[in-house]
């Protein structure tokens, strides 16, 4: 049991006079944990709690998916992934829709064993779609490097890696998504350190408050965000005790080591700068990019689809028009409902239906 | 689904995709009567024959399944004895006592005949536990690649004595759902050995044959017991989903009440799996009248395949759109949906 007694009562006083209370978390993972433990039955009603752009494959730019099925599909190479990618639509099918057209799709859960999955085979070549934030980005970079040392040399990366404190920036910068603070990353945090959000409050007057992943440690960083708010001193913390104030150094050395910051597009966000992961120029040999002649694709949303605004908290996803009847797990339309980290897939499977 | 769409893994899950694939496209190409009832486990079919010595007349169970298991020996069993199990226990939980049954073999050329032995061997001594003849069978043989070690095909008759009637139809609003045990041992099993997953020293799967449960269950209670379920693919959402919605009545569990293996946890929790989505093959869970739930319990907890079997829910009032919610271990309320299917490929 969670006692949210004490979010009750502070949120009472700060919601008189105010139409509601916005925390967002930025983490897919407590995207899921908020939705399966059935939390926001237990918060107040104007306590709101918005899923933004943490979940990597709801953020992952279309045209990325399109590539990656575009190799698939012309056989060029067995594609490694992570699960929750397999089922995301691309312009024209997904990467479950190629593999049933006979392309060579593998599920991995993590680097190392699409390494070893290149090893295995060493007349074809295996791309890796690298996806996600600081957490998954060190195991990357460690498998390039081992596949460079030990001369596995039919394995690539295809990056989409992405870094979450520009996109948090960009959010409090733009002001739609009307956000109160932040409940910030736990395994990202154990990366970055929690200082990692100081600059946030610095210049937005923000609470950035680093909680882990069971419902408990939800409850404690909400609370923690409302007193920093009705004491009006907003300021970065963490409820987490693995996170350290500087994170793990050494892991971002690894990182430094393999990748350098690029531009990056974000769905729904557009580019922002500084916001994504490249491979530096000396593991070209590594890089699908340079590897292989990808298509050139425009991205474009599907007609409808409002995963843009859910991610940055301008609706909820019972808002959009699509949700639960056009747009659903066995027909998704957009990425929020694919990825089991999704705000729409977690509404659809632990929350009611629209209608 | 039109003529162009084609087969996807999830249409294999025993989830949503399987549902529609059974209701769209097979029931009505096969056509005629055929209709099974509401997709049973096993299909009770009318009486024929003489009378027996009571004067009335038994009916037959007749149920089929096929096995493409990955790998074919997983830690607490193998092919071989989740294909007997998987066939005695859709007979046990139409409530029939199994007689016989079929096995017809599609085997890899280049399989090991050490390994074909030892999973007949383990097919028999699963059969001869569970009073199950296997009395007819067949083989055939592929080239290399054409299929995967092996599949094996199951067939299974058995007797449903009058009176028994369990069904969908059968089942009121108050009424208690039973579960014998911890959810995904199966799953969990079979995944911790797939590449690159070796992360659990004591995971065994469930597989085992419930007769043992169902019978002292039906003897002792009889009536009391409306329906029962093997939760295999799709696990204990799909069964529970599917009462929902046949019934058209709302559904409510506990998950406090759930028992849980905690290393199965962790292995769902690692994998980003939800337990009550995973299959499980030695589990029942049961509809019982409230006033039989505390001893259906205890008849369960005198059971060998038993493992801290419990009451985790009960049947709620007639609802427009049901739907099945749980009480969460914090509290807090949350809906449990029809899995979709892709979840986990090759896990029976």
């Amino acid at each position: 049991m969670v006692n949210c007694e004490k979010i009750h009562e502070l949120a009472r006083g700060m919601l008189a006079g105010r139409d509601a209370l916005r925390i967002m978390e930025v983490c897919g993972t407590h995207t899921m944990v908020i939705a399966a433990s059935g939390l926001r039955s237990l918060l107040p009603e104007g306590l709101k709690l918005i899923s933004g752009p943490g979940c990597p494959v709801c953020v992952t730019d279309q045209a990325y998916v399109d590539q990656a099925v575009a190799l698939a599909l012309r056989g060029q190479a067995v594609i490694a992934t992570y699960g929750d990618m397999v089922r995301v639509p691309g312009s024209s099918g997904s990467l479950a829709d190629a593999r049933a057209r006979g392309a060579a799709v593998e599920v991995v859960y993590s680097a190392d064993q699409a390494v070893e999955l290149a090893r295995k085979a060493p007349g074809r070549q295996v791309v890796f779609l690298a996806v996600g934030f600081e957490t998954t980005t060190p195991g990357t970079a460690m498998a390039v490097l081992r596949a460079r040392n030990e001369a596995v040399d039919n394995f690539k990366v295809l990056t989409a890696h992405k870094v979450i404190l520009p996109a948090m920036r960009a959010l409090l910068a733009d002001g739609q998504a009307r956000i109160d603070g932040f409940l910030c990353p736990g395994h990202v945090s154990v990366i970055l350190g929690w200082r990692a959000y100081q600059p946030l409050v610095a210049e937005f007057g923000r609470p950035c408050v680093v909680a882990g992943f069971d419902p408990g440690q939800v409850v404690a960083g909400i609370e923690e965000i409302l007193v920093q708010l009705a004491a009006n001193q907003p300021r970065c913390c963490t409820v987490y005790p693995s996170v350290a104030p500087e994170g793990n150094v050494e892991a971002r050395r690894i990182i430094g080591l393999v990748f350098e910051g690029c531009d990056a597009a974000w769905r729904a966000l557009g580019v922002i700068p500084a916001s994504g992961l490249k491979l530096r120029e000396e593991f070209a040999a590594q890089d699908a990019a340079r590897c292989f002649d990808l298509p050139e694709v425009a991205s474009r949303e599907p007609a409808g689809c409002r995963c843009g605004e859910v991610i940055t908290g301008r609706c909820d996803p019972t808002d959009c028009g699509m949700f639960g009847v056009r747009c659903a797990p066995a027909s998704p339309i957009g990425p929020c409902m694919v990825s089991s980290e999704g705000a729409c897939a977690a509404a659809y499977k632990y929350g009611r239906r629209a209608g | 689904m039109t003529e162009t769409d084609y087969i996807k893994l999830a249409h294999g899950g025993g989830g949503q995709l399987t549902r529609e694939l059974v209701e769209q496209v097979i029931l009505p190409a096969l056509g005629g009567p055929q209709r099974p009832g509401k997709l049973a486990d096993a299909a009770v079919l009318a009486a024929f024959g003489s009378a027996g010595t009571d004067g009335q007349a038994g009916r037959l169970a007749f149920t089929t399944d096929s096995y493409v298991v990955q790998p074919l020996v997983f830690p607490g069993g193998d092919i071989g004895k989740l294909a007997v199990c998987g066939t005695v226990n859709d007979l046990a939980v139409s409530g029939a006592r199994p007689m016989a049954m079929s096995l017809a073999l599609v085997l890899e050329e280049g399989l090991e005949i050490g390994l074909l032995r030892r999973v007949l061997e383990s097919a028999g001594r699963a059969a001869s536990q569970a009073g199950v003849a296997i009395v007819t069978g067949d083989t055939k043989v592929v080239r290399r690649g054409e299929v995967d070690g092996m599949v094996v095909t199951t067939s299974g008759v058995g007797e449903v004595p009058p009176a028994r009637e369990l069904g969908f139809e059968r089942i009121r609003q108050g009424d208690r759902i039973v579960l014998s045990g911890p959810l995904g041992l199966h799953a969990m099993a079979v995944m911790s050995c797939r590449e690159g997953l070796s992360f659990t020293a004591d995971l065994e799967s469930d597989c085992a044959a419930v007769n043992g449960m169902t019978e002292p269950l039906l003897e002792k209670l009889g009536q009391d017991v409306r329906f029962m379920r093997d939760p295999t693919r799709g696990g204990l959402a799909a069964a529970l989903v599917e009462i929902a919605v046949a019934t058209g009545r709302d559904v409510e569990i506990s998950q406090d009440a759930i028992p849980v293996n905690r290393t199965a946890r962790a292995a769902a929790e690692m994998l980003g799996l939800d337990l009550l989505a995973a299959a499980n093959e030695g589990r029942i869970v049961a509809v019982v009248a409230a006033g039989a739930a505390g001893r259906a319990v205890d008849i369960l907890n005198k059971c060998r395949q038993a493992d801290r079997p419990a009451v985790i829910g009960s049947v709620g009032p007639n609802a427009d759109s049901p739907l099945v919610e749980m009480l969460t271990a914090i509290g807090g309320r949350r809906i449990v949906q029809m899995p979709y299917g892709e979840e986990l490929p090759r896990i029976c």
